[in-house]
């Protein structure tokens, strides 16, 4: 069952990869199907018992970046994309033949290096187990990463301004 | 399922360097970095199974924070550069391209 619910998420996971790497068309749509992989995963994480982190997936990246990527589509009035996806067509194919391939030799090579599966403790994954480890092991971590947040917020603010005062 | 995971996140990952290689359009080169990151998330949070370790979630936590502030920033970007050429288009910006 937990497997057939893995393969259900994973391919729902490639079918929106694919719908926005291949619509030249309307990103619109692209940044909806990526919503459609972000979810997914979202579900894949709870299947691997990450249950705060498939919380935050959903939250974070299909609630809030995706939706900002839909917003700034809309304010510039993208909703054709006008590229000729033409260009380089030998380059693109080329490119293809290597990614498969880099795939494929990732597939074969990178499960032969994980190890023995070690049995893990009821709360794996939960917000208790997560926020003690965050907050004892890695607390200077998150205290940088508000200041990175900090940066950001600050940075987008003004690369967006019309004028700097 | 373990293994699968990790198979699934290589191949997330080569579509999202295809997509930010192949395509043109910057906002979808954006999107391609978001899908990406996310496949180094799922390769985490399988390795954190795996060896029953939190830091992988610690992690996963740090990637979904830069991905946030790389989109807050790279989106500023853009909209700075549609307002000055009308076109999200990299070929347009190719000024430091060698």
């Amino acid at each position: 069952m937990i497997d057939l619910l893995f393969y259900l998420f994973a391919a729902l996971a490639v079918a929106g990869a694919l719908g926005m790497l291949l619509n030249v068309k309307n990103t619109v749509a692209g940044a909806l199907s990526l919503v459609g992989t972000m979810v997914s995963l979202g579900a894949i994480y709870v299947l691997l018992d990450a249950y705060l982190i498939g919380v935050l997936q959903i939250l974070v990246y299909a609630g809030a970046i995706l939706v900002v990527f839909l917003f700034v589509v809309m304010l510039l009035n993208l909703r054709q994309d006008v590229f000729s996806p033409e260009r380089l067509r030998g380059t693109k194919l080329l490119g293809v033949v290597i990614g498969a391939l880099v795939c494929v030799e990732l597939i074969l090579l990178v499960p032969s290096a994980l190890g023995p599966a070690a049995g893990i403790p009821a709360d794996f994954g939960g917000y208790r187990a997560l926020g003690a480890a965050l907050f004892t092991d890695w607390v200077l971590a998150f205290e940088v990463t508000s200041l990175l947040l900090l940066a950001a917020m600050v940075g987008a603010v003004i690369l967006a301004k019309r004028s700097i005062d | 399922m373990v293994e699968k995971a990790v198979a699934l996140s290589a191949l997330l990952f080569v579509l999202g360097a295809l997509g930010a290689l192949t395509r043109r359009n910057l906002i979808v080169i954006l999107m391609s970095i978001e899908l990406m990151l996310n496949a180094v998330n799922l390769a985490l949070v399988a390795f954190s199974r795996q060896w029953g370790d939190l830091a992988g979630h610690v992690f996963v936590l740090m990637v979904i924070v830069v991905a946030a502030a790389e989109v807050a920033v790279g989106l500023g970007i853009v909209l700075s550069l549609f307002r000055n050429r009308e076109s999200v288009n990299v070929e347009d910006v190719s000024l430091l391209k060698w």
